[in-house]
């Protein structure tokens, strides 16, 4: 394998991450602040079939964006209202949201545009285009460092470097500001908040708020930046993917990008069946390589990884008591 | 004349058709400490989350420093200067002391500046009171005293002038409980108002200047401390006399029934619990284990009842019995004649949820008497739950309600009539009065020294050293897993229990 195979699996794999750190991070906001949420599937999904469909209408990427922030956005809301204000279950909330956005979308795209449940194919200003960064054409010629910001780094769309920029971001507000110590401290024990005089239930609003719109960043990137248009159960498990990197994460930032671009990886390499071969020498079958990210999460899911300990009050719906 | 700290008027609060609180009104003085005591559920809880915030008053009025004042959340609390210290702490595990601190009162957006400034008043505040603890130490990694102390740190970290300490001794050692007492004279020296809620008369005695006895949700007497007696404030709580301490006649050991040696239990992170337990008890008498909460009682009780494994011997009757195996299980160690009745009440002893005749069957439910065939008899069942209630004086006397419907006090008495009517050989019993009344405590001791005097053997674990020194026959405490050696109730006293209690020797004594 030369240099260069090397340089593109690297590209596609930072592509395949990005979906799977914004539904990771989505998933560590609400998850810190004690809300369960495996509705991020779902999220994502309405999204990317929202914005897919918006963007296809009226031919603006933007305007796609915004639509998918508030197909998200409402579910997150039902998961809301249902987990927090009325004290629900959380995995429960989380399943419905799943299977109403599979089957919401698909019903919505046949009766729009007829085309079997999928969008009609976005072009030009319909998607996100690629942003070449600085100097990346200067340096493509610098060997190694060059090559690999010119090939790896630059020219993905907008959201794959605010996937990026948002991990340290998200570090920075969970960890260094008051409203990241209260965040963390309502998914520990959310007595300690709420007899700290702090409202429990708007911080928790907060927090499944955040994770509506990153999950929306991810299913808007799998339509327009990753794809051209809405298909079927486009998502395909990426949500599941996800919770599975937040747990091999620990729920910390940082790791959450790493364990995403390790499934990222594994993605870009199903892709290349040809390179596989020409490394292992022998011939590996297709499908097996396609269910590497899956055989992982399932890896992680049995405890392989060591002990991951998710917040204590996770999953719990606060009531006060006497 | 100085306005009281807190001064509440006719405060009345109803859940449903129970009235928590009717008509209370109180006055506390500044740089006092005031004691409220009473039985579970007399409603001392109640009042003081209507102070926090917790809940609304249906009716009458509160006062702070002389101002009429609302409190709709905690919030307006903890502007009003209150600051709570609760039975079960509220803080975030795996924060640091100064993050605790700070929750909910940091002083902008971004923490660095919140967490220097509040490093340098625990600093200023630990000098001042006593309170040293380690601002970056993580709460998990701290013992329940030094918790405590957090807790009154974030509440005088808030300029709390009235503190509210809700059963605080609870979970410490004698030792630790001096300790906050000085703390809280130290408090009072500088101004503060304390309020202390508890059902311990001693600690009544001890540290307040004055005491208001409640009763069934009323303000029963309101007293100066130096002017009354324990004997009076329980017969105030209760409404008639009690026998403080348990009538009973010296015991007649004979056999050892239970002989355990080198008992070793390894949870499963690997911490050894139990260090080499040996003990024995004999028929006709009762051992107690006195022991700060989490040093190893818990997993000897496991163990002895089957719900746990273990390494070492257990004879009982001179049989060995299974620790590991197929007979190291709950039902085989009743087949052996030794009852359980666990410390958690509510989470091992019954299902809350089951009506109380199922829960007085469980355990015994596959016994020949409670099975008609394929089926259960429940008529049969229902008939000796009837029956036991009425000789365990379990009220409401209706075994079809939910246990979850009854009250600690009556809970605890469906467990022992279960476990006491099958006429052990043995009976291990945790925490008997825990929550627990002091009319029903009368009860369930005179049951135990009854089941004594029958000539059965009894193991008692009690996190009370009253209870303990009241009830047992020989004493032995239990410290990290290790026993620290055994006292004659009548050649020992609660200073040196705790001292034991505490991991110290005889050597160390003489230097502390």
């Amino acid at each position: 394998m030369d240099f260069l195979t090397l340089l593109q699996i690297l590209d596609s794999s930072l592509r395949l991450a990005t979906p799977l750190l914004f539904a990771c991070l989505a998933g560590l906001f609400s998850e810190r602040a004690g809300i369960f949420d495996i509705g991020l599937e779902g999220k994502m999904l309405a999204a990317a079939f929202l914005s897919a469909a918006i963007a296809a209408v009226y031919g603006s990427v933007w305007l796609g964006l915004f639509a998918g922030l508030m197909a998200s956005l409402s579910l997150s809301a039902l998961h809301g209202v249902a987990s927090i204000t009325f004290r629900g279950n959380q995995l429960i909330s989380g399943v419905a949201i799943n299977f109403l956005a599979s089957g919401m979308t698909v019903l919505v795209a046949q009766s729009w545009f007829s085309q079997g449940g999928r969008t009609p194919p976005l072009q030009g200003s319909g998607r996100f285009q690629e942003i070449t960064l600085p100097f990346a054409d200067a340096l493509s010629d610098v060997p190694i460092i060059g090559q690999f910001y010119a090939e790896v780094i630059s020219g993905h769309s907008a959201l794959v470097y605010i996937a990026l920029l948002a991990v340290p971001l998200s570090w920075y507000v969970l960890f260094r500001t008051r409203f990241g110590l209260r965040l963390r401290a309502v998914g520990e024990n959310p007595a300690a908040v709420d007899t700290a005089g702090v409202s429990v239930i708007a911080l928790r609003f907060a927090a499944v708020g955040i994770c509506g719109v990153l999950c929306g960043m991810g299913g808007v990137y799998l339509s327009t930046g990753l794809d051209a248009g809405f298909g079927r159960e486009m998502t395909a498990g990426r949500g599941f993917i996800a919770l599975a990197a937040l747990i091999f994460a620990k729920w910390r930032p940082w790791h959450a990008l790493y364990a995403t671009l390790l499934f990222g990886f594994l993605q870009a390499i199903a892709l290349r069946p040809d390179v596989i071969e020409a490394l292992l020498g022998f011939k590996v079958q297709v499908q097996l390589l396609k269910a590497l990210p899956y055989i992982l999460t399932v890896v992680i899911l049995a405890g392989f990884v060591g002990k991951a300990i998710p917040p204590r009050a996770g999953g719990e719906p606060y009531v006060k008591e006497r | 004349m100085t306005a009281p700290a807190i001064e509440l008027k006719g405060i009345s609060k109803a859940f449903g058709p129970v009235q928590a609180n009717k008509d209370i009104s109180i006055r506390v003085m500044p740089g006092t400490i005031h004691g409220i005591i009473g039985e579970n559920g007399a409603g001392k809880s109640t009042l003081m989350s209507i102070l926090y915030g917790f809940y609304k008053a249906d009716s009458g009025e509160i006062y702070i420093s002389g101002k009429k004042t609302a409190i709709p959340d905690s919030q307006a609390a903890i502007a009003a200067g209150i600051g709570m210290v609760f039975q079960h702490f509220k803080l975030v595990e795996n924060f640091t002391v100064l993050e605790n601190v700070i929750l909910g009162a940091e002083d902008g957006a971004r923490l660095g500046p919140s967490l220097s400034k509040a490093r340098k008043e625990l600093t200023q505040l630990a000098k001042e009171y006593e309170l040293n603890v380690d601002p970056d130490a993580l709460i998990e990694n701290i013992g329940v005293g030094m918790q405590q102390r957090v807790e009154i740190l974030k509440a005088l970290y808030r300029q709390a002038d009235i503190l509210i300490l809700d059963e605080p001794t609870g979970v410490l050692t004698p030792a630790e409980a001096d300790h906050l007492f000085r703390i809280l004279e130290g408090l009072k020296a500088q101004g503060k108002t304390i309020i202390l809620i508890t059902h311990k008369l001693r600690e009544i005695m001890e540290v307040t200047d004055t005491v208001s006895v409640m009763r069934r949700g009323q303000m029963t007497a309101t007293v100066k401390t130096s002017e009354t007696s324990p004997q009076e404030l329980a017969e105030l709580m209760v409404g008639r006399k009690v026998l403080l301490r348990v009538d009973k006649k010296p015991a007649q050991p004979g056999n050892k029934v239970l002989e355990v040696e080198n008992l070793e239990v390894v949870d499963e992170k690997g911490v050894k619990r139990l260090k080499g337990i040996d003990l024995n008890v004999r028929a006709g008498e009762i051992l107690g284990i006195a022991g700060v909460a989490g040093n190893g009682q818990s997993e000897l009780l496991e163990v002895l009842g089957g719900t746990q494994t273990a390494t070492g011997t257990v004879r009982v009757n001179g049989q060995e019995i299974d620790l590991t195996g197929a007979l190291s299980d709950a039902r085989s160690r009743r087949a052996r004649g030794i009852a359980h009745v666990p410390e958690d009440r509510q989470r091992e002893g019954l299902i809350m949820d089951f009506k109380a005749w199922e829960n007085v069957a469980f355990g015994y439910h596959h016994e020949e008497e409670f099975n008609a065939g394929l089926l259960m008899d429940q008529a049969a069942i229902k008939e000796d739950a009837v029956g036991k209630f009425k000789r365990f004086d379990v009220r409401p006397d209706n075994p079809m309600l939910e246990a979850k419907s009854f009250s600690g006090g009556n809970q605890q008495k469906i467990v022992l009539a279960r476990e006491i009517e099958r006429n052990p050989e043995l009976l291990l019993i945790g925490q008997p009065t825990r929550g627990v009344d002091i009319g029903a405590i009368e009860f369930i001791h005179q049951r135990i020294v009854e089941l004594r005097d029958a000539g059965k053997a009894i193991l008692l674990v009690s996190v009370e050293l009253e209870e303990i020194l009241s009830l047992a026959d020989r004493i032995a405490v239990i410290f990290d897993g290790q026993m620290m050696g055994e006292r004659l109730p009548t050649e020992t006293d609660e200073k040196e229990l705790g001292l034991l209690m505490a991991g110290m020797t005889g050597q160390e004594r003489e230097a502390s």
